[in-house]
């Protein structure tokens, strides 16, 4: 049987070229970068070079790439930091509904601590609703952090314009791209970014490894304490190899992104018009166009998502029920109720997320193979028979 | 999170899937809105549960877990059949995740469920085979 990966919005693969340029800094150069001497010199000159490269994909100065144990820690860095070093100006941030739990939990946390949420809602496709934006902010508003796009229903948020927005009120910006880098063109110049969290396995470089970039000049309160490492910002000696493939990866990501985006949104846009054509009852989820070139996120009625994605796997498939991190939870997706969609729809819920190297072969096994499964689950369903009776 | 083979096997292959018309009693439990209905139909002769079909919307557990209280119950006295708990049909699945042992109260829900409206056919002096099952009315459908 063969297996089909198909759940790329949660993790990818490292591939072959990140993982040849990763392993000369196990063995070989595996000095600390902190050193003075020729081992460490040689380490510190990678790490440059891999801040050089991260810096380039976002139109950046390497100085303004910190890098981090991984997405979390940057946005948790970001939100946390901002939010302390201005506490004197106010205590109040702007977030949105659908942000990844990274974001979400770490306002509910910083609630907790005294400062003020506003979580803006968005409209049936996962837009940030703008017009609550300019009057969500005060003058005690410090930070708004919004998506780049939504991590379960692929929405891209406009964030140039959010960017715009912020800074016409001396409001800090931060955005997680956790979901969007390598997808979506980023200048954190033009779009007014003031920090952007990136996590290096959504792109082919290894878990466990991130970055934040804080433009020059913003001033962010320190989250891991120690020694002088990234220029006395986040201490911890560099986890040098993964350093390394972050760069790598996220050159190759950013040089090959107009030919990775076509070939991706053909084989998703496979998946969303057959599902749709071939099995009645369901809905895309997310906006038809302002979407993530990978990501298929469908609610079917009458259905479970669980029970679908098990169905799958059995056949080989890998998808998700929206986020993995949300696994293990009895309640549905945050990001599809905050879209607007009842609970019982909001269960019946997959996500498919493609990448450059699913093909549309792949994509039609997956929708015959989703076929069956919704099929076989709906005759087992009491909602169906009931739907069906009423509809005689 | 991880089911046994025991789960897996009762997700892939259920048993006593359907629906018993003129059934003696039947129990629905659970609701859309929460992601899982379970609906149990019984069939009861000379005290004696002789069919007994489910249908179920859900996670896998939640269709695991309907598929084995049925197979437990068929052939089951109703009195035996009221000893099943929910922990039963868990361990009889070799365990299932803190996450879903839910699933297992709402299968033990459901077949009580039906056994009482069995039995309230029978307390109101009615033919429970030729009586129609009352829909619990907090059932939200879809």
């Amino acid at each position: 049987m063969e297996k089909i990966y198909m759940d790329n919005a949660a993790t990818t693969r490292v591939t072959e070229p990140v993982l040849e340029a990763m392993l000369p800094y196990f063995c070989g150069t595996f000095g600390n970068p902190s050193s003075i001497h020729g081992f460490g010199r040689e380490a510190k000159k990678a790490l440059d070079n891999a801040r050089a490269q991260v810096a380039r994909a976002m139109n950046a100065e390497p100085a303004e790439i910190y890098f981090t144990g991984c997405g979390t820690e940057s946005d948790n860095w970001a939100v946390r930091g901002a939010a302390y070093a201005n506490i004197k100006k106010g205590k109040h941030l702007i977030t949105s509904q659908i942000e990844h739990h990274a974001l979400i939990n770490t306002c509910g946390q910083l609630e907790k601590e005294g400062f003020e949420v506003t979580y803006l809602p968005v409209d049936e496709f996962g837009r940030v609703d703008m017009d609550a934006l300019e009057k969500a902010i005060r003058p005690d508003t410090t930070l708004i952090s919004v998506m780049t796009a939504n991590n379960e229903v692929g929405t891209i948020q406009p964030i140039a314009e959010i960017g715009r927005i912020a800074h016409e009120h001396g409001v800090l910006f931060h955005t997680d791209a956790v979901q969007a880098i390598g997808s979506v063109k980023i200048d954190v110049k033009a779009m007014n970014i003031d920090m952007l969290s990136l996590s290096g396995h959504k792109f082919h470089a290894p878990k466990g490894v991130g970055a934040l970039y804080v433009r020059k000049g913003v001033r962010l309160q320190r989250l891991i304490y120690g020694g002088e490492q990234e220029r006395g910002q986040r201490a911890g000696t560099e986890n040098m190899a993964s350093i390394v493939g972050l760069g790598k990866a996220i050159e190759l990501a950013t040089e090959n992104i107009d030919a990775h985006n076509a070939q991706v949104s053909a084989v998703r846009d496979r998946l969303i018009d057959r599902i749709l054509a071939e099995i009645p009852y369901c809905r895309l989820n997310g906006h038809r166009t302002d979407r993530l070139p990978g990501n298929c996120n469908v609610s079917f009625q009458f259905i479970e998502g669980e029970s679908m994605l098990l169905g799958l796997d059995m056949q080989g498939i890998a998808a998700s029920t929206g986020s993995a991190c949300a696994s293990g939870s009895l309640d549905p997706s945050h990001v599809l109720l905050a879209m607007g969609l009842p609970h019982e729809i909001a269960h019946g819920s997959i996500r498919l997320s493609v990448n450059e190297e699913n093909t549309l072969e792949q994509a039609d096994k997956v929708v015959d193979a989703l076929k069956q499964v919704v099929d076989r689950l709906r005759g087992l369903s009491p909602l169906y028979d009931d739907f069906l009776a009423s509809q005689k | 999170m991880n089911y046994t083979e025991q789960v897996m096997d009762h997700f892939m292959n259920p048993r006593n899937v359907g629906e018993i018309e003129n059934a003696s009693g039947v129990g629905t439990v659970g609701n859309a809105k929460c992601g899982d209905i379970m609906k149990i139909y019984i069939k009861v002769e000379d005290n004696v549960i002789t069919d007994v079909k489910f249908k179920t919307f859900g996670c896998g557990a939640a269709i695991a877990t309907s598929s084995k209280a049925t197979e437990m119950v068929k052939g089951m006295t109703i009195d035996e059949a009221l000893t099943v708990t929910n922990k039963m049909v868990a361990e009889a699945l070799g365990g299932l995740p803190p996450v879903k042992i839910h699933c297992s109260v709402l299968a033990e829900e459901a077949l009580h469920a039906a056994i009482q409206d069995y039995k309230d056919k029978l307390a109101r002096g009615e033919d429970p085979d030729a009586t129609p099952s009352v829909e619990p009315e907090e059932i939200q459908y879809v």
